[in-house]
Parts: C-alpha cells; sequence; structure tokens
C-alpha cells in the first residue's frame, strides 16, 4: 500500500500508470479546493450518476455559494448560480417551469442549514420534485473552518477554539432527520467519502434519487458527509478517519426514508 | 376597443398575463396581497404557475429560477417584503435575468429604495411609477418588455390607492417592438456537449467557455451596461404647463394624480404653475424636470414621505432654481398613507404658499 503523507500527494510506483478516472462530464481537474478536501470525490459520484442515467443532457444544477461551487464552473452541466441558502426556492421555480428536467442543488452545511434551514424544509414539505444534495463538512471551509448549525459537539472551528459546547453553540442539527419527517419528501439518505466503501454507497443513494426524482415521486434529498481537514484543524491524512469517529458517529449513515422502507 | 371597469390590482394582474407572464410568486403583504390573488386565480387557466411562497426570500428566489429559464416571470411585495429581497434583486441584476417585481407601497416611503437600492454592488432597476389604473396596464405590458430588452430586473411601483380604485381600461395588448431571444435560458439540454451553459452573478460562463471572464472583469462590465441602460431607456414623463410657468411641482404616482387635478385648477384661475410627473423613476426623467425648471423661476416637490425623489429633481436642476420640498407622510389609521396628505385643498393651499413665496425670493424674471 503507498503512504500518503500529509505533505504531498501518493507517490506512483515506477512502471504503473494512474488510471484515469475523471468522469467524462467533468471538464478540467484543476479544481482550487485544498489537499484532502471530500467535495470533490462526492461531486465525482453526482457526475458519474448523471452520465450514467443518461441525464447529462436535460439535468440543470442550482448551486449556493461555497468551496464546492467552483465545482459548477467545471461541470459540463446545464448550471445556474443563486446565493447562499437559496438554492431550494431557487430550484423550485426552475423544476416547476422544467418539469421533465432532472433538477439539483447543491449546497454545504452552511449554505443549507444554516442560512437557508427554511427554504430546503419547505421545499420538502411542498414535495418539489427535485433532488437536493448536501455536502456536509461541518464547517464554513470557504471562510476558513467556522461553526455552522452542523458542527458536531466537541469539534474545533475558529469560533468555537475549545470545541463546539452546547451551553454556549448549542446541538447540531440533523436536517436529514427533520427531512424524513415531512410528508412531502419521497427520499431521504446520508452517506459519505470517507472510505471506498461509503463512497459507493453514497453513489448508489444519489443514483436512488435521482431515479426518483425522475419518476415524479416528490422530494429527494442526499446528504454527504465530507473532510475539511483543514477547516477541522487535524492533519490531512487523518481526515476520514475524524469523520468516521465524530460526524458519522453524530448523524449515522443510511437511508432515512425510502419507497417501500429504508 | 374593449374597455372595462376594474380595480387596479386585478387590472395589473390580467396585463402582466396577457404580457406574457407564466410565472408569479409573492408572500401576501396588503396592497400586494391583491395582485398575488388574481395571479393564483388567473396563471393557472393559461397553464402558468402562481406560488403562494413561505417568505418573501423564496419568492424572490423562486422567481428567480424561472426567469432563468426564459419564462416571463414576476413577483413583488410593499417596501418592507422588498427590503428582504434586495440580496437576490442585486444577484439578479449581476446574473442579467429579466424579472418584472410589482411594489405595491404604503406610501412613498420606497423611493431611495426602488431608485437606488438597498442591496449590494452596482446595480439598477428601471423603475416604473403609473398614476392611473389604464397607466399601470400600459407600463405592465412595458415592463416585461423593458426587462426582455435589457436582460435587468424591472420594477412597478403602485400604492394602495392604484391597488383599490375601479377604472375603466383598455386591455389591448401594448404595440412594443419585438424583443431579442433568449439563447442564455436554461433549459438542461447543453450538459454533455462540451459547452453546458451557467447563469451566474459571479460571471456567466463556464472557465472553459471563450467568453468567460474574470469576476473584476466582469464587475467593469456592469458598469458598461448600466451606463448603457440609463442612456437608452426612454425616460418618460408627463408635463403640464411648463412652457410658462413660474412654479413647477414636480409628483409622481398617486399624488401625481391629484397633483394634475390642483394644477389644472390653479391654471383655470391664471395662477403660472406646472407640473412634471416623472413616469420613470429610474432613469429618472432629468431633461424635462431641467427643461421645465430652464422656464421657471422655482420648483417644488411633492411626494408622500419626508424627502426622497427631492435628490433627483436637485440632481436634476443642478443648482439653477431654488428646490423646495412640499410633501409630507401621509398617516391615518388604515396605514396605507392615503390621507391626509392627499386632499385637494390641501394640496392647492401648499402650491399657492409655494408660489408666494416664489414671488417674494425669486429674482425678478
Amino acid at each position: 500500500m503507498t503512504e500518503v503523507t500529509a505533505t504531498g500527494p501518493a507517490q506512483v510506483p515506477e512502471g504503473q500508470a494512474v488510471v484515469e478516472f475523471s468522469p467524462r462530464l467533468l471538464q478540467s481537474p484543476e479544481h482550487e479546493l485544498c489537499p484532502g478536501c471530500g467535495h470533490p470525490v462526492a461531486w465525482r459520484v453526482v457526475l458519474e450518476v448523471l452520465e450514467e442515467l443518461g441525464l447529462a443532457n436535460r439535468s440543470l444544477l442550482i448551486c449556493g455559494h461555497g468551496c464546492y461551487t467552483q465545482m459548477m464552473k467545471l461541470s459540463d452541466i446545464d448550471s445556474l448560480q443563486c446565493l447562499h441558502g437559496r438554492a431550494p426556492a431557487v430550484a423550485t421555480g426552475v423544476k416547476r417551469m422544467l418539469p421533465d428536467t432532472a433538477v439539483l442543488t447543491l449546497q454545504g452545511d452552511g449554505d443549507m442549514v444554516s442560512e437557508g434551514l427554511h427554504e430546503v424544509l419547505h421545499a420538502g414539505a411542498r414535495g418539489e420534485r427535485v433532488t437536493a444534495l448536501l455536502f456536509n463538512n461541518g464547517v464554513f471551509g470557504d471562510t476558513g473552518g467556522h461553526l455552522t448549525a452542523t458542527t458536531v459537539l466537541g469539534q474545533r472551528t475558529k469560533t468555537s477554539l475549545e470545541g463546539r459546547d452546547p451551553a454556549t453553540h448549542g446541538h447540531p442539527i440533523d436536517v436529514a432527520r427533520l427531512l424524513a419527517q415531512l410528508d412531502g419528501t419521497c427520499y431521504v439518505a446520508r452517506g459519505a467519502v470517507n472510505t471506498p466503501g461509503t463512497v459507493a454507497r453514497t453513489k448508489r443513494m444519489v443514483r436512488r434519487a435521482l431515479e426518483l426524482q425522475m419518476e415524479g415521486a416528490g422530494f429527494t434529498f442526499v446528504e454527504v458527509l465530507t473532510m475539511c481537514p483543514t477547516g477541522w484543524f487535524v492533519p490531512t491524512p487523518e481526515g476520514p478517519d475524524y469523520l468516521e469517529e465524530t460526524m458519522s458517529a453524530t448523524f449515522g449513515l443510511g437511508e432515512l426514508k425510502a419507497p417501500g422502507g429504508p | 376597443m374593449t374597455r372595462r371597469l376594474m380595480e387596479g390590482a386585478e387590472a395589473i394582474a390580467r396585463a402582466m398575463v396577457a404580457a406574457g407572464c407564466r410565472f408569479f410568486a409573492g408572500y401576501p403583504m396588503t396592497p400586494f396581497t391583491e395582485v398575488l390573488e388574481h395571479m393564483a386565480r388567473l396563471l393557472p387557466e393559461v397553464g402558468g404557475t402562481c406560488m403562494n411562497a413561505e417568505s418573501e426570500l423564496e419568492a424572490v428566489g423562486m422567481a428567480w429560477g424561472a426567469a432563468a429559464t426564459g419564462t416571463r416571470a414576476a413577483t413583488g411585495s410593499v417596501g418592507q417584503g422588498l427590503s428582504l429581497m434586495q440580496e437576490s434583486l442585486s444577484e439578479i441584476c449581476h446574473a442579467r435575468l429579466p424579472l418584472v417585481v410589482l411594489n405595491m407601497a404604503r406610501g412613498q416611503g420606497d423611493y431611495h429604495q426602488a431608485t437606488r437600492g438597498g442591496g449590494h454592488g452596482d446595480y439598477r432597476h428601471v423603475v416604473l411609477a403609473p398614476a392611473d389604473v389604464p397607466e399601470a396596464v400600459q407600463l405592465a405590458h412595458r415592463a416585461f418588455w423593458l426587462a426582455d430588452v435589457w436582460r435587468n430586473p424591472v420594477l412597478l411601483v403602485g400604492d394602495y390607492y392604484l391597488a383599490h380604485v375601479q377604472e375603466a381600461v383598455d386591455e389591448g395588448v401594448a404595440d412594443l417592438p419585438p424583443v431579442p431571444d433568449k439563447p442564455w435560458a436554461l433549459d438542461g439540454s447543453t450538459g454533455g456537449s462540451g459547452s453546458a451553459r451557467m447563469i451566474s452573478p459571479l460571471g456567466l460562463a463556464k472557465r472553459g467557455d471563450p467568453s468567460f471572464v474574470e469576476y473584476g472583469r466582469h464587475l467593469e462590465t456592469i458598469g458598461d451596461r448600466l451606463a448603457a441602460m440609463e442612456a437608452g431607456v426612454e425616460p418618460l414623463a408627463e408635463s403640464i404647463g411648463t412652457d410658462d410657468a413660474e412654479l413647477v411641482v414636480v409628483a409622481y404616482g398617486t399624488p401625481g394624480r391629484y397633483l394634475r387635478y390642483v394644477v389644472e385648477e390653479l391654471r383655470g384661475e391664471g395662477l403660472p404653475v406646472g407640473l412634471v410627473r416623472p413616469i420613470t423613476l429610474w432613469p429618472f426623467p432629468s431633461a424635462a424636470v431641467a427643461a421645465a425648471a430652464e422656464v421657471a423661476r422655482a420648483v417644488a416637490v411633492y411626494e408622500l414621505n419626508t424627502g426622497q425623489m427631492h435628490d433627483d429633481v436637485r440632481l436634476a436642476v443642478l443648482g439653477r432654481r431654488p428646490v423646495s420640498f412640499i410633501g409630507g407622510l401621509s398617516f391615518d389609521n388604515s396605514g396605507f398613507g392615503i390621507a391626509p396628505e392627499l386632499d385637494v385643498e390641501r394640496l392647492s393651499a401648499r402650491i399657492r404658499r409655494a408660489l408666494d413665496e416664489t414671488a417674494r425670493t425669486a429674482a425678478p424674471a
């Protein structure tokens, strides 16, 4: 097994080629996200599913503001950039006018759960036939690692330096659990990208959500727990384990709601 | 020509639908609510969608999404609700999307909000201010036309009085030139082609697109476009007696309608007064105001606030004539700013006083 260091990428053993695994819909791999960030992995999964379901030329991405925003500029998918917090409402206007198009929203935890919680809940309650994606890394990564509504208890951020203390900072919100309670939602799931196994499972969740959207079943939601080692103040190689021990342990992975039961 | 008697709120809603509006979203707030009610009834009849949004933030967001698909879309509120929408309205301007926004205002306290905006960055809305229901119908058509031509939000400013007065209106479709095609409209179809489209307030193209520009350059192009829009949108105003008036009154919207009556009455008595009623508040009809001021000795501004359009009149006159403020807040128990300032006797007395003041202080003509 190749050793990964905190200071540089994995070394490719001599005589072996790096397997090209960029999805076709990614026009350039030259993103500016940090080494160890989980967002590109999560986004790759989404692009692969769009391609595999044959939805590339009938899908529209509505993107909020965060680190992941730049993936929009690099992806060969019709895209609409909106404001932090507002993607579910903007997606509502799009989907009502383009009912046969696969409409996806992409938001981070600061975007969806802190700034725009009511928007996603109302869209879920209305049963808007869109797929809402939450890339949850527990911090405002773009601003440099600050407390969001999903930061887990004990987690250090630049605005909770001694760790999230419920007496001072309150408790994290499990937005998937809130959405699963609403009659308008038909699919709610939470995956992660900290191991090859969780990535594969997350991909199945995204696929199921998009399939259900295209069947007109109702509001579909996939949360993906992703690593933000720079925002977490942990060494880059420890990011995946930190995710498992803190976020996955707090929120749990799996389908919370699906047709016929999770 | 068919003329029908109808209330302003219904007339505006019907005109928007006739103009091709197929998406409307709003959060109830009187006197905007009345338009929302009519849209909720009218739009499904033509295959459109009306959303009773959960907040003004969501209303403007929904309209943003619909507009990005190339649909003629509208939203609105009163001034308070529009305050909530300002962040989105700035971004919609920067994203170059056409949208019609109603402000069925309470009084005229939102002039600065309408013409300067409360959002961020360099942006402007075209602002139209009808004084009566037939004009509101024509301007509703014009609003969608201007929005499409300039790919920019257009604000239509009314008030409680406009929403509730009943007048005979001609519902014929306004005769406006054709609008450009919308090759930018998103329908999801270009993904996977190597040149998918994007609409963003941060710049309008994917990074690999030949038309991609960096954010700073994008902001500069916004400035260029605002200058072109200010020069290109025809400023509209109604002028009465401005070729011989010694005192020119400037008023817009419902007060403009009252002032039109009062000024004509006073002119009938032989008093040298005139009126300029701006119909576009942005671009402001500065040339019409300046031309009237050139002939007159003084200018007086009447509006139902403590002096907001007063700024634009002074900018138009540029110190060549004194510009006084003779308006004021109108408060009654309704909270909608319809009395007591809108009283013909009171308006008449204010103008007479301003005219006396002009005669006493101004240099001999």
